[in-house]
């Protein structure tokens, strides 16, 4: 058999999802110590990391014997359990401003979903009757702000806009000036995406802060860290780098429609202390769930 | 991180003595730590585990290297499995027998597609070629103006049909367009999608079998954590990938989804993403990824030396 047959053979098994597999292991065995590596593995598999995966399991093993279970098929309630604790350790509600508009400035990597996210966003809070007005204040991507004005376009709401290239400061400074103007309740600020080793990039970001701080004197009442739901051990890179340059007060988790569990998230939030806020479950306007602890952990622990 | 890996790596493997020949107990203790260090890159709970296997099989009985101390000696097979598993067949883009070649780019959302599409296209341009773009996303918001725009950057004509025209006809009336042009590589950019999305991937293979493609390549993100098996693995089912670009490398994920992917789909890594910036795509280096995976450059350099 050739070297790729005996991978591909090996990754069969994993075409069963995580509880289906763990599911099996529940049903047929006594609680023993291969139970737990089985569920290690899948909290890995959920891209978890060595480390959340492993104190996971020990918090799950402490719950197991504090309630006195000793079958396997009681252990999906504990993990969901441990997880949703793990995960409600921070407060996930949005921050408004007490008086005048609320600024939330959306950041992350190259890609991740920040544009859509605005978009539903903006959607959601129209739908509650706030007024909301949009900043495209990335001028660096092509079509980026003509991708924010098709937004605008569907929910129904102005963007403020320079043109390509134009400083991305300016345009937060502009959309400022235009939400107290229009008495806006949110003024949501898209921003290029920049991978967080990129300092100069950085550097960029955390002027924006800084004019919006000065502009608006309590903003931004919300920095909102998206993170692509099929990344990595990058992710939690993502969390610290991007918290260090500009304080980022939640995390945004997208793309949780397709296979990838999101299991970044919890060392994120368990590590770096930034609650999750909203999840992202399509490209439509109405794929946007505020964060819900449990809901979360049992998504990724149950079928 | 990688530092932090990288000396706990090193000092696990400090404690093999040399003796001559990899003994049993050597190499399991080495490959635990080479186990968190590959999972630590992102490389899928499966692969790492036929990976660990495969290799402490190869390893054991080995003689050490005089110059090498036993845990060089693992490090050095594990460098040699890494990359060989990378590299393998050449990575070349299929030219077709009668132009013109037809390369289409695939992938999740977001992925890198469009990019890479503005930067293969540059690339074809600077050996005299005559590319065409055809923009056959009409789902993303603005999909058609951001290849419009890298067209113009990389001064290579675009041809679109709008949003309102299904991409199966989009392409079919690309081709025709790239034979009115005397275009000799037509460069195909598919909206993002989700590989379960069953409509969309039907979609894909219409358009696919409409065209004939040298070339479908799937774009992958360096960051991508453990799911890029089931990404690459139903990509390449439905689609028989032919190839993979790698994208923003530039960051400082450790890109262990490659691994992955090459794993599941036996396709070559052709090209990799630097950057945001309009530059010709680069040639995959098997080498240097795998060292960036294990994460561990002096031990390796030290290696090569020996
Ligand atoms: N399936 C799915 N796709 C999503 C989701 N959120 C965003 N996308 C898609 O992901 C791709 C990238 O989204 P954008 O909103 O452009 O991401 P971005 O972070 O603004 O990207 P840059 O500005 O280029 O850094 C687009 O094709 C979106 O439609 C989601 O929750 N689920
Ligand atoms: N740093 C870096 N950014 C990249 C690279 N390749 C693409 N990007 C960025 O990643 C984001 C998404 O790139 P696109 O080319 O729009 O991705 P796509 O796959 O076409 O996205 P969809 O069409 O929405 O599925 C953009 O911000 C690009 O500038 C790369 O190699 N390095
Ligand atoms: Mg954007
Ligand atoms: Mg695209």
């Amino acid at each position: 058999m050739g070297l790729f047959d005996r991978f591909k053979k090996g990754l069969q098994k994993s075409r069963t999802s995580l509880v289906e597999r763990l599911g099996n292991v529940f049903r047929s065995r006594k609680l023993d110590e291969s139970v737990y590596e089985e569920m290690e593995e899948a909290f890995i598999a959920a891209d978890m990391g060595v480390e959340t995966a492993f104190a996971l399991v020990e918090d799950v093993r402490a719950l197991a014997r504090k309630n006195k279970v000793e079958n396997a098929e009681q252990l999906p309630e504990l993990m969901v359990e441990a997880m949703s604790k793990m995960l409600s350790e921070q407060d996930s509600e949005m921050r408004f401003a007490t008086d005048g508009p609320t600024l939330v400035l959306m950041v992350g990597v190259n890609g991740a979903g920040k544009t859509t996210t605005i978009g539903k966003l903006a959607h959601y809070y129209l739908t509650e009757g706030k007024r909301v007005l949009l900043a495209a204040a990335d001028t660096f991507r092509a079509a980026a702000i003509e991708q924010l004005l098709a937004w605008g376009d569907r929910v129904d709401c102005d963007v403020i806009r320079h043109t390509q290239g134009a400083d991305p400061a300016a345009v937060i400074f502009d959309a400022i000036q235009a939400g107290r103007a229009r008495n806006a309740d949110i003024i949501l600020c898209d921003t290029a995406g920049r991978l967080q080793n990129k300092t100069h990039l950085m550097a960029e970001l955390a002027k924006i802060h800084k004019v919006a701080a000065r502009e608006l004197p309590g903003s931004p009442h919300e920095v909102l860290l998206v993170i692509d739901g099929t990344t990595g051990q990058n992710g939690l890179n993502q969390a610290k780098v991007f918290k260090e340059v500009v304080d980022v007060s939640g995390i945004v988790v997208t793309k949780l429609d397709g296979t990838a569990k999101g299991g970044i998230v919890l060392p994120i939030v368990h590590e770096q202390g930034i609650p999750v806020k909203w999840i992202g479950l399509g490209e439509g306007m109405d794929d946007l769930q505020p964060f819900d602890a449990t809901a979360f952990a049992e998504a990724v622990c149950k079928p | 991180m990688l530092e932090g890996l990288s000396s706990s790596l090193q000092k696990a493997l400090g404690k093999l003595r040399s003796k001559g020949k990899l003994t049993e107990s050597d190499v399991q203790e080495a490959m635990r730590e080479v186990r968190l260090a590959l999972l630590a890159a992102d490389v899928n709970v499966k692969v790492v585990r036929d990976f660990v296997a495969r290799v402490r099989e190869r390893a054991v009985g080995q003689d050490v290297q005089k110059s090498l101390t036993p845990g060089q000696q693992v490090i050095k097979i594990v460098y040699e499995e890494l990359t060989e598993l990378m590299g393998g067949t050449q990575a070349r883009i299929q030219m077709a027998a009668k132009p013109p070649t037809v390369i289409m780019l695939v992938g999740l959302q977001g992925a890198g597609k469009t990019t890479a599409i503005a930067k293969l296209g540059l690339a074809f341009r600077q050996h005299q070629h005559r590319p065409l773009l055809v923009a056959a996303d009409v789902y993303r918001p603005a999909a058609i103006d951001q290849l419009h725009v890298l067209g113009r950057q990389v001064d290579i004509p675009v041809f679109d049909m709008g949003t309102e025209t299904n991409p199966v006809d989009i392409v079919r009336n690309g081709m025709a367009e790239a034979e009115r042009q005397g275009a000799d590589v037509v460069l195909v950019d598919t909206a993002g999608r989700l590989h379960i999305d069953d409509a969309l991937m039907t979609e894909l293979e219409d358009m696919k079998s409409t065209i004939e493609p040298s070339e479908v390549l799937l774009v992958v993100d360096a960051m991508t954590g453990q799911d890029a098996v089931h990404v690459a693995e139903t990509f390449h089912e439905r689609l028989g990938v032919t190839g993979v670009i790698l994208t923003k490398l530039d960051g400082d994920a450790r890109g262990g989804a490659a691994l992955t992917v090459r794993a599941v789909t036996g396709c070559a890594i052709k090209y990799v993403g630097l950057g945001e910036k309009i530059e010709p795509l680069e040639p995959f280096h098997p080498d240097r990824l795998a060292s960036r995976i294990l994460g561990m450059g002096d031990v390796l350099s030290l290696i090569e030396r020996a």
